[in-house]
């Protein structure tokens, strides 16, 4: 492996950890979408890297479930919750958990 | 204060694990006996140019099997766990409003992803990628026409008759091998052809295709499942 390859390795695992960290430490109103980008992001740097290892079968498996497959359901459910929550909202005024998704 | 300390003290440790494997870590300089015999035996005996597929599929096509079972058994629960709750009514939900973007967008690109699903599993023996990656690439498709349209509805029966489908031809191939060929899974059921070219490699592209349909419906199917029912109130 040459420096060429394993600088940009070290590039990507800080990358890696940055976005880990944003994922779990973002806060605010609408921080979860943030989140969840976040934690896709990880992968899609994972896909990367498995890749500059030499395994391209891996880096395809990681990037389309990984970061394509969770993310997208992580929406997906993201939006149910929301749904759930409004509805629960007209019903007795409090949401699931007592927290604002919104 | 316990509990951080107890949190740091556990990172710590995993931290020196990791260390130790790093640091003790010589690479090999020449394959191990196993590999040796992949490397070499994979072009002539299995005629699939990609190494990692001829092992996926025929060396180790029992464990794939395994695998593909798991995977079922997983989205059938699913599946189960999912029926106990009830159906949604399609008047009565009150959804996020999707936007325009995400409607044309899915239009123009959900066509292209499915169509680089089926490129992946069918090349799997010629290039990286295969079942499994075709299959969930297949299925973040159909998540994305999901997400743009939370109320479409997918036929349960063609999606459980597509994998019933594939499954079963999956596990006739498969013993197809113990009589036309060497043994359970033994891809030489079909002649091998040239090195690299598509149809080749025997029956590797047939089965790769059919678990790619396989995973790909399993998939669906659970998602199909997960937004069309609501949660017990």
């Amino acid at each position: 492996m040459n420096i060429l390859m394993t600088g940009m390795s070290a590039v990507l695992c800080i990358a890696m950890l940055g976005a880990a960290l944003l994922a779990i430490r973002v806060k605010g109103d609408d921080s979860l979408p943030l989140s969840i980008l976040a934690a896709g992001l990880v992968s899609l740097f994972a896909s990367v890297l498995f890749l500059i290892l030499a395994a391209p079968d891996v880096a395809m498996t990681e990037a389309a479930i990984g970061s394509g497959l969770t993310t997208f359901l992580f929406f997906f459910l993201l939006a149910r919750i929301r749904g759930t929550a409004q509805t629960v909202d007209k019903n007795d005024g409090s949401a699931l958990d007592g927290r604002d998704y919104d | 204060m316990i509990k951080r300390f107890i949190t740091l003290l556990l990172l710590a440790g995993i931290g020196a694990i990791f260390a130790s494997l790093l640091f003790t870590y010589v690479p090999d300089s020449e394959l191990n006996r196993t590999a040796d015999y992949y490397a070499g035996h994979t072009a002539s005996d299995i005629g699939a140019a990609n190494i990692v597929t001829a092992i996926i599929v025929t060396y180790r096509g029992l464990d794939t099997l395994g695998e593909v079972t798991v995977l079922f058994l997983a989205s059938s629960i699913v599946g189960l766990v999912l029926s106990l709750g009830q159906k949604q009514h399609k008047t009565q939900r009150n959804r996020v409003a999707v936007g325009e973007l995400l409607t044309t967008g899915s239009r123009f690109l959900a066509p292209l992803i499915m169509l680089l699903g089926v490129y992946v599993f069918v090349n799997g023996h010629l290039t990286p990628g295969g079942g499994f990656q075709g299959g969930a690439i297949i299925a973040s498709g159909m998540l994305l026409l999901l997400l743009a349209d939370p109320l479409r509805h997918f036929s349960h029966t063609l999606i459980a008759t597509l994998e019933s489908f594939s499954g079963l031809s999956y596990v006739a191939l498969g013993v197809l091998g113990l009589f036309m060929a060497g043994g359970f899974l033994d891809n030489r059921i079909l002649p091998t052809g040239t090195l690299g070219e598509l149809i080749s490699a025997g029956a590797i592209p047939l089965i790769y295709s059919l678990i790619g349909l396989k995973v790909g419906a399993e998939f669906s199917s659970m998602l199909a499942s997960l937004s069309e029912t609501e949660d017990l109130k």
